[in-house]
């Protein structure tokens, strides 16, 4: 990168130069930065946990993964992925790029940005060191329902328990830092709906944030209490329910998913346009249809409990409700397909995996609708249908978004173009080895397969090996990626300003790499065609 | 410049209240919970029939259902705790004497309480129980056994479609530091 | 909306190719949903089916646009994009389809739930409490109830035999159920959260500690099902199957018959076995078999036990310590932890004699020896 460090203060050696800058940026590109990178690190952490898991998968019987590090693994791929690799990665490009999509020269809280990204690799050392603790990291599954968590818990429960309160703490500050940006350093002109549509879900997804990452607190304290404060919220022997444990997980727990994907929508939402030079169809649907979803996300968490023993009409309510979130869902791929329709398309690395989430994404909504209807979710709870299903809204949804955003910005951030033939080589390979590791697993659930299992019978050997194999594949692809990466931090064909010819919007306006400091005065906006840099 | 700097402020002020204010809602859904499946019944708690309240006279219907009862000790629970009605065919509106036996089993005294479940559980509004073991703790000492009484009826609305319903009592050891204080959460009985 | 007719076809094509799928790959796995032996079972795979099938449709229809979009509208061939980005009526359209679609849906998957959720006027009630790790089946009209234990032995597990057909699928004592009868079940558990399902009754119910939840189901064919747990709940999570054993009405009501008969002359050998003074060498021999089908999952056959969740007895402080609460401890269980009360599970002989071999193996030497009459006396 050629952007020059703060301030030049003279016999300061090179280390505290170093750490002084990294430690202490208030700057949004650099905490953008820091964010993207703690959230490869923990990818490759939490994927190699998914590797333990495929590994022992791979045949019936114990092969090295006794049952007790098996759980372990299997929680805690669940726990870093969702909070240290979505959530942060989504966060990065919120920060790179939300100043520059509105003309604002930074976030409107840079301090408190410094601080909400530095909590979370103390919160994801302290998680991960739970490994090596007496007892092991926590085994309950990331959704540590009570009473395993609370009375037969590990010690590390503790641990992890303080952990996730300072994950949550992170999330709230910056999304409060991402929402009064958004609302109070857009330039003159840009109206709320004249917005980028990834700065539209990144206000909402804010929102979410703000509202759910309280109550995740208030379980894992209730959690906590519990455990060593002699209450008994999730308790029947002290008049409490563990069933009030996942009313309170899955109120905070099913807005989480959309927070997780949402950004994604709003890159989709760039990106395609960009490549298919055609304006994004349908604007005002697309945020209505956003603002929907999350709504509707608040009222329908008992769908994750159709098996706990819900009175019939609450069982028919949040069926209703889960099904109408397919509309609001269903509007916006629609509107994508309208955007490349009698476009002009060009299939660039950033377009391939765009158009790989909205396909790939819908197959994972399809099975979420099937999900919903309540007789049959009787078959697929807790069976590997429903591990289809989240991995496919979640690898070619939110992985593949922050992937495509990263190929589509990575110019604008480094000043080099990524090396097209490789990117290519990479899209291609991931959509082979998804679908060989991910598909087969609806048939795993229908077949009867529960999850969480260390070990299964006979008839499921052969699926299990074929993804196991996709798996291997898959963990393979992701090291390839960083090979790209680093390659165009470090060198490539230089990008012009506006890297992409079908390109809009404010970002698109600097020179790449953008400067340090960007927007010191105010861009003009709606930009004008010649302000578009020449080079 | 300053009114930026005021609204963010402000705006600032306002979400971190939001945030306070939903971790107070996480809190607030305990005794939410707790009211919504009293006034519905819906997981199947029953609550205590203050002996007060029991009307002078019932009206007994012709209509007869059949109660089950079942009784577990939870983990460690040193008891051995079972009905001595496995079923009764009983009429709403009547009222009826039921017993469970307990003994402790171990070496030292214990303590014990009954949570009651009622399947279905939109039944538990219309068991009304007047006496019942379960309404406090039962201390037994080493190896002494008892007959603990339950006095029930069923209030003559009970839905039409119920012909059966099912009461399990899970008897739990109650820590000695919780012996003193007799009141479990919610007066739940 | 498509038609009856082509959902009808549609469905047969399905089902066609499933069985297709199951007579070629014998004993792989099927690729759909099994069609299971009770009409409700049936109904859930139709609604499954027809739910797949709008998707795949809806898929196709919208995949393919957009394959042909990728292809008709690439810059090579369309060198110039259109410009509309907005189109009221279009948005419409393809919001109420969907809407139309959905209530199409929702109409038989109401249908069918209403059905579920009535748990009335059932023939007999079986009450089912998991434990970790494994079942306890109660028949309340018959006063009659046993544990179910995983029947796999660890050495299939470990990969020292090859294992069998229904490896992870078997138990000691399946579970026995009339046809043509409404089977309630009312489910709990006495630790954590289980779930009991069998796929072919479409039944899963979670087991939830404290609190007891029912659900139903009708079987029309008499044969052996098998499911498992569904609910994380520990170690052995992936060990605690269901088998079902459904037999026709007079042969399950001999059945019953007959577990009254097993049950006093269980009683009887009981009182046999208190009345003989046991060796030593009898104890230990008896013992080892039933530490290692119960106990060495968690303190390991060796007796080295895992960390400090699954105390080593090598050694031991219990093992080694007073006699009687090395009792109390196995028949009572401890609070709060996955330590069970062996007591109900048991019979005198095994307790004693486990408990004698705990005393006497893996370099403990107390020499003690406990007599089935001692765990009578205990209980």
């Amino acid at each position: 990168m050629t952007v020059t460090a703060g301030h030049n203060i003279p016999n300061r050696s090179p280390l505290m130069a170093f750490l002084s800058r990294w430690l202490l940026t208030t700057n949004h590109k650099e905490i953008g930065t820091l964010y993207m990178w703690l959230s490869f690190v923990l990818f490759f952490i939490a994927g190699a946990m998914a590797m333990v898991i495929r590994m022992e998968l791979f045949q019936p019987g114990i092969q090295f993964a006794e049952p007790l590090l098996y759980n372990q693994m299997v929680t805690m791929h669940g726990l870093i992925m969702v909070f240290g690799v979505v959530m942060p990665g989504f966060v990065g490009l919120a920060n790179w790029q939300l100043p520059l999509m509105i003309g604002a020269p930074d976030m409107a809280l840079p301090r408190l940005n410094n601080f909400s990204f530095w909590i979370l690799p103390f919160a994801f050392t302290l998680l991960i060191s739970t490994l090596f603790m007496e007892g092991g990291a926590p085994n309950f599954g990331w959704t540590f329902y009570a009473p395993l968590s609370t009375t037969y818990g590990p010690p590390s429960t503790d641990v992890f328990i303080f952990g996730v309160h300072l994950m949550g703490i992170s999330s709230v500050l910056g999304a409060i830092n991402i929402i009064v940006t958004i609302f109070n350093l857009r330039v003159e002109g840009m109206t709320l709906m004249k917005m980028p549509l990834f700065v539209w879900t990144w206000l909402i997804t804010a929102f979410l944030l703000v509202m759910v990452m309280p109550v995740l607190a208030g379980a894992v304290t209730m959690i906590l209490t519990d455990r060593h404060f002699d209450t008994s919220f999730f308790a029947a022997a002290g008049g409490g329910d563990p069933v009030l444990f996942q009313h309170v997980f899955w109120f905070f727990g099913h807005p989480e998913v959309y927070i997780l994907i949402l950004p994604g929508f709003g890159i989709a939402s760039q990106i395609i346009p960009t490549f298919a030079r055609k304006k994004l169809f349908g604007y005002h649907s697309m945020v209505y249809a956003t603002a929907s979803i999350a709504i509707l996300s608040f009222v329908v968490w008992g769908h994750h409990m159709f098996t706990t023993g819900m009175p019939l009409i609450a069982e028919l309510f949040v069926m209703y409700a889960t099904m109408l979130i397919a509309v609001p869902t269903g509007v916006k791929v629609f509107n994508w397909v309208a955007t490349m329709w009698r476009g002009s398309i060009t299939f660039e690395t950033p377009m391939l995996f765009a158009l790989g989430f909205v396909i790939l994404f819908t197959i994972g909504g399809f099975s979420g609708l099937m999900l919903a209807l309540v007789p049959a979710d009787f078959q697929y709870h807790d069976t590997f249908f429903v591990v289809a299903h989240f991995h496919y809204v979640l690898y070619p949804g939110a992985i593949f978004g922050i992937m495509s955003a990263v190929y589509y910005w990575l110019p604008k951030w480094t000043g080099n173009m990524y090396d097209e033939r490789l990117g290519k080589i990479h899209f291609w390979t991931a959509i082979i080895a998804i679908n060989m590791t991910f598909f087969p697993m609806h048939f795993l659930g229908l077949a009867g397969m529960p999850r969480r299992i260390v070990d299964y019978s006979l008839q499921f050997a052969d699926f299990n090996m074929v993804a196991s194999f996709g798996a291997g594949m898959l963990g393979l692809t992701q090291v390839l990626f960083l090979y790209i990466v680093i390659k165009t931090i470090r060198g490539g064909k230089k990008a012009t300003g506006r890297v992409w010819e079908g390109a809009e919007g404010l970002e698109w306006t600097l020179a790449s790499p953008a400067p340090l400091h960007t927007f010191e005065t105010p861009p003009k906006f709606p930009t004008p065609e010649e302000d578009y840099p020449r080079d | 410049m300053t009114k930026n700097r005021n609204n963010q402020r402000k705006h600032t002020i306002l979400l971190s209240g939001l945030a306070v204010g939903m971790l107070g809602f996480a809190f607030a859904l305990v005794p939410l919970y707790a009211i919504f499946c009293e006034v519905t019944g819906i997981n199947g708690k029953t609550y205590a029939q203050e002996i007060d309240d029991a009307p002078a006279v019932l009206q007994v219907s012709e209509r007869e259902v059949t109660i089950q009862f079942l009784g577990q000790v939870g983990r460690g629970m040193p008891w051995e705790f079972r009905p001595m009605d496995t079923q009764l065919k009983v009429r709403l509106g009547e009222i009826n004497l039921t017993s469970y036996y307990a003994r402790n089993r171990a070496t030292q005294a214990v303590t014990g309480q009954a949570v009651p479940s009622v399947s279905p559980f939109y039944a538990s509004n219309y068991l009304h129980k007047i006496e019942c073991f379960c309404f406090t703790q039962q201390l037994l000492e080493a190896g002494e056994e008892q007959q603990m009484s339950l006095r029930f009826y069923i209030d003559e609305d009970l839905p039409e479609e119920i012909k059966t319903l099912s009461l399990s009592y899970a008897l739990f050891e109650v820590p000695e530091l919780e012996v003193a204080s007799l009141t479990l959460t919610n007066n739940l009985q | 909306m498509i038609s009856v007719t082509t959902r009808f076809r549609l469905h047969r094509c399905l089902t066609f190719f499933a069985l297709l799928g199951s007579s070629n790959m014998a004993f792989a796995a099927e690729m759909d949903m099994r069609a299971g032996v009770t009409d409700m079972s049936q109904r859930i795979l139709q609604l499954h089916h027809y739910s797949l099938a709008i998707c795949v449709v809806i898929g196709l229809l919208v995949f393919g646009t957009m394959f042909y979009s990728m292809y008709a509208h690439r810059r090579s061939k369309h060198p110039k994009p259109a410009t509309f980005h907005e189109s009221l009526r279009v948005e419409v359209i393809w919001t109420t389809v969907p809407i139309l679609i959905l209530i199409g849906l929702a109409i038989p998957a109401t249908s069918a739930l209403i059905d579920i959720e009535d748990n009335s006027d059932a023939d007999l009630t079986v009450l089912i409490t998991g434990s970790q790790w494994k079942w306890h089946y109660q028949y309340l009209e018959a006063d009659l109830g046993y544990y179910s234990n995983m029947a796999t032995p660890e050495e299939q597990i470990n990969n020292f035999e090859t294992k069998g057909r229904n490896y992870l699928l078997e138990v000691d004592r399946a579970l026995v159920l009339p046809t043509d009868k409404k089977v309630r079940f009312l489910t709990t558990a006495d630790d954590v959260i289980h779930s009991w399902w069998v796929p072919d009754f479409a039944v899963k119910q979670d087991a939830i500690p404290g609190y007891i939840n029912e659900a139903w189901t009708r079987i029309n064919t008499p044969g052996l099902y098998r499911g498992q747990c569904a609910e994380l709940c520990g170690k052995d999570h992936a060990y605690m199957p269901i088998e079902v054993e459904v037999l026709a009405e007079e042969e399950f009501d001999q059945w019953i018959v007959d577990q009254r008969l097993a049950i006093e002359l269980a009683s009887g050998q009981a009182v046999a076995d208190r009345a003989k003074t046991w060796t030593m060498a009898e104890l230990i021999d008896i013992g080892q078999q039933v530490y290692l089908d119960h106990c060495a999952t968690c303190h390991e056959a060796d007796g080295s036990g895992q960390g400090s969740t699954y105390p080593a007895l090598a050694g031991g402080e219990i093992p080694n310590g007073p006699m009687a609460a090395h009792i109390s401890r196995v028949m009572n269980g401890a609070v709060d932890t996955e330590m069970q009360a062996w007591a109900p599970q048991l019979s005198d002989l095994e307790l004693a004699s486990v408990i004698t071999y705990e005393r006497n193996a893996f370099g403990n030497t107390t020499a003690d020896i406990v007599q089935p009459i001692t765990i009578f006396e205990a209980r």
